[in-house]
């Protein structure tokens, strides 16, 4: 069992911390602290994670049998696509910025806030009325559209889709006000001496993400208000028979949709940069090639979006161009994992259990990010398109990718924000039941893909039976795995050990201020004067995996 | 370690500065937060824009003799009007940024109720517009009615008007919003808010303004004057 190196704590607790030092109902529902609202945040999106979730465990377990069991065709249609959406749009897009971001990139930085705090208040109850509306849809007729909305079916079907575009709209306002704000903060609030290069790589991540939703979801807020005019006023720009396109609302759904892929796992790198040279002990291989890596992939995706139109009918050469750039993204990805493994060679690893997620991440992220390769492969797609090896893909990124990243940084900064120590035997069993749950539940649907075996089908034919319930079976690993995970660190609010305030031996400024950080993050201004990943001579007495 | 902790050094004047919000050091620090703020936003305000210029020209493309003849539809009058009377509002608005800079609350106010009243302008022309287009009965989609009142165009030209609708409809959006906006200032001006050195929202009020006149200099081109 390891225990954490523990560095002396500058500053005893003087100061009440960040939690109580207001109290009441009120001061929590109108603060402008970063940290309070990323709490804020955090409660949200588990609870949509927990929607959601439970969703999909009913669509896999449906799956079960090749016939109908106990959704009808219409149910089936409308829970995947909540399942889609509520994931996308109001779990992994604000998840790792808007919840960890919010509390660490001023913490990284130096800053005492991010640079608009009322503004990052309004962001959070803009995504509460996003999340309403969505409800709202839910409650009323449903929506069956996939969360893509793809017209002609979203202009015609009777299931809510004003209601929930509405919310999807409303919830981009949230995700640009926030991407706004932490550019801003990036460019202007780091604390004395912390030049570009001497920013964590959480930042660098963070702030590549955040140029995206600036740049990126005004065009998907465009698109959803055509749809919704479509819809009310019938204007015909996506219908032929009036004279429009439907096409034309995939090329404006992807040219937010695709950079948001990278929205949703670019803050995960970053986590990954964080976690694997903090357990290791040792200095990040490639700083700046992972740091310039996520600039690079944050431009590149503005291009690729055409990948999702290999079998719309987009012309030949649009299709051998966007093949060709969806391959490029390869490259700067490739670059970051390299990285992380050379970061891992030789490194003093301690096997906590945000190390093992970031060992699970590599895993299953590049089995994410290889399998993208075959996706992008223009006559390889159109066999795979629309099968289950998409469906698969895409999960190995978001799910293997974002949220085992996700889940791995708030192990390691659940010390930082809560105060408390979870129960590292708990966690890495929590890891482990999540890791072969998730390979289960979606290696599988690789095979199912490469068989045949279309997406968003609620029945199936026989012979796909065995490895649907495979799948299945997986999936009840993973629902255990997050539950127990859930459980363990509720568990330790109330009952885990008082956290130091550097608890791995980290170097970044957020372990610099005592646990949990007091109201204005820091006694004094910190001022920098290297690299955040120069560790000090490991300390052989203090702890380390034996 | 790389983070030592060093005595903050103490700033001049700013730290007893009313307007410093909390978390700023610096006076300077926080107007150009608030005005990279700013530009950002304008950003995704032309990236929203973008998409509709976007679906303008795909229809254009697809369709240049419907468009052709749907545009002789519109008034350039009324469209060469709005133009001169946006431009004359940014030009005031220009002049009311440069007031405060130099500390004239008055002549601040003075220019933002000349540049409100060119926006009301802006506003009963594009009423008087869109009544007509109701009247003969050239509207969006579905609702296009047009050949009833004795409009023959060739093609599809709903879905122009369509265009046209969204176009103009979210640009007005933005005007009333604009209009909104300037009353305010015009209520804080009166409050003493502003001086010659805090004077970034009116900055900010003006940039925005320049955007919704910037984004009518093409509006007005490519609706109004396609021949």
């Amino acid at each position: 069992m390891s225990t954490a190196v523990q560095s002396h704590d500058p500053h005893p607790a003087v100061e009440p911390s960040y939690l109580v030092s207001k109290r009441g109902l009120m001061s929590w529902l109108v603060t402008v602290d970063h940290k309070r609202l990323g709490l804020m945040y955090l409660a949200s999106v588990m609870f949509f994670f927990l929607i959601a979730g439970i969703l999909a465990i009913a669509l896999r377990t449906e799956l079960f049998t090749p016939d109908q069991d106990f959704m009808s065709a219409q149910t089936y249609n409308q829970v995947f696509t909540l399942h889609g959406a509520i994931m996308v749009f109001l779990f992994i897009i604000p998840s790792v910025p808007a919840a960890l971001g919010n509390f660490l990139l001023p913490l990284m930085l130096g800053a005492k806030d991010v640079a608009f705090p009322r503004l990052n208040l309004l962001s959070f109850y803009v995504y509460s009325v996003a999340a309403v509306f969505l409800i709202v849809a839910i409650l009323t007729s449903g929506l069956d559209t996939g969360w893509t909305f793809y017209t002609p079916y979203s202009t015609s079907t009777g299931t809510a889709v004003i209601t929930a575009t509405t919310g999807v709209f409303i919830a981009g306002f949230s995700s640009i006000l926030t991407g706004l704000n932490f550019v801003v903060t990036v460019h202007k609030m780091r604390a004395p001496g912390m030049n570009w290069n001497r920013m964590p790589l959480f930042v660098w991540a963070i702030y590549s993400t955040a140029v995206i939703q600036v740049l990126a979801t005004p065009v998907l807020a465009i698109t959803l208000l055509l749809l919704i005019i479509e819809r009310s006023l019938g204007i015909g720009i996506f219908d032929p028979a009036m004279g429009g396109d439907p096409v034309l609302f995939q090329h404006f759904f992807w040219f937010y949709s695709h950079p948001a892929v990278y929205i949703m796992i670019l803050p995960g790198f970053g986590i990954i940069s964080e976690i694997i040279t903090v357990h290791s002990r040792k200095h990040i291989f490639g700083y700046k090639a992972i740091a310039l890596s996520s600039v690079a992939i944050a431009v590149i995706s503005f291009v690729v979006w055409g990948h999702h139109l290999f079998v719309s009918g987009q012309s030949e050469l649009a299709g051998v161009l966007f093949s060709f750039l969806t391959f490029a993204v390869g490259v700067p990805t490739a670059i970051k994992v390299f990285s992380w493994v050379a970061t891992l060679y030789k490194g003093s690893i301690q096997y906590n259990t945000a190390c093992w997620y970031g060992m699970a991440f590599l895993w299953t992220f590049t089995v994410g990010g290889l399998t993208g390769l075959p996706l992008s492969t223009l006559a390889i797609d159109v066999h795979l398109h629309d099968t289950y090896f998409v469906v698969a893909h895409f999960h190995y990124v978001m799910v293997g990718g974002t949220v085992v990243a996700f889940i791995g940084g708030l192990h390691h900064w659940w010390p930082k924000m809560t105060g408390k120590m979870f129960n590292e035997t708990a966690g890495k069993i929590g890891c482990l039941l999540v890791f072969i749950g998730f390979n289960v539940t979606f290696m599988t649907q690789f095979f199912l893909g490469h068989q045949g075996m279309p997406r968003r089908y609620y029945a199936y034919l026989p012979e796909y039976q065995t490895m649907h319930q495979v799948s299945t079976i997986g999936s009840w690993i993973l629902a255990a795995g997050l539950l127990w995970t859930l459980i363990y660190l509720l568990h330790s609010l109330f009952k885990g050990e008082k956290a130091p305030s550097n608890p791995w031996g980290g170097v970044t400024l957020e372990w610099a201020t005592q646990s949990p950080p007091i109201e204005h993050n820091f006694h004094e201004t910190p001022h920098v004067h290297g690299s955040p990943y120069d560790f000090p001579e490991i300390d052989k007495s203090a702890g380390g995996h034996h | 370690m790389s983070n030592e902790h060093a005595h903050a050094p103490a700033h001049d004047d700013d730290e007893h500065n009313p307007h410093l919000a909390h978390h700023f050091d610096t006076m300077g620090q926080q107007t150009a937060s608030a005005k990279l703020g700013m530009w950002l936003f304008l950003a995704t305000e032309i990236l929203m824009f973008s998409g509709l210029f976007l679906a303008y020209f795909i229809l254009r493309m697809l369709y240049p003799e419907m468009v052709l003849e749907a545009h002789e539809h519109l008034s350039k009058w009324a469209g060469g009007i709005n133009t001169v009377v946006l431009l004359t509002s940014s030009y005031t608005m220009a002049l009311g940024v440069r007031s405060i800079q130099l500390g004239d609350v008055k002549k601040l106010r003075l220019m933002l109720v000349l540049t409100i009243l060119c926006g009301c302008i802006f506003m009963v022309v594009k009423y008087f517009e869109y009544s007509a287009k109701f009247e003969h009965g050239m509207l969006p989609g579905k609702y296009y009615s047009a050949h009833l009142h004795g409009y023959e165009i060739d093609g599809l030209p709903h879905i122009f008007f369509g265009v046209y609708f969204m176009m103009t409809g979210l640009h007005g959006i933005h005007v009333a919003i604009g209009l909104a906006i300037m009353l305010w200032m015009f209520v804080r001006a009166g409050r003493g808010e502003f001086g010659a050195k805090n004077y970034v929202a009116i900055e900010n009020t003006g940039l925005y303004w320049h955007l919704v006149d910037l984004i009518w200099i093409f509006l007005f081109p490519l609706l109004y004057l396609v021949k």
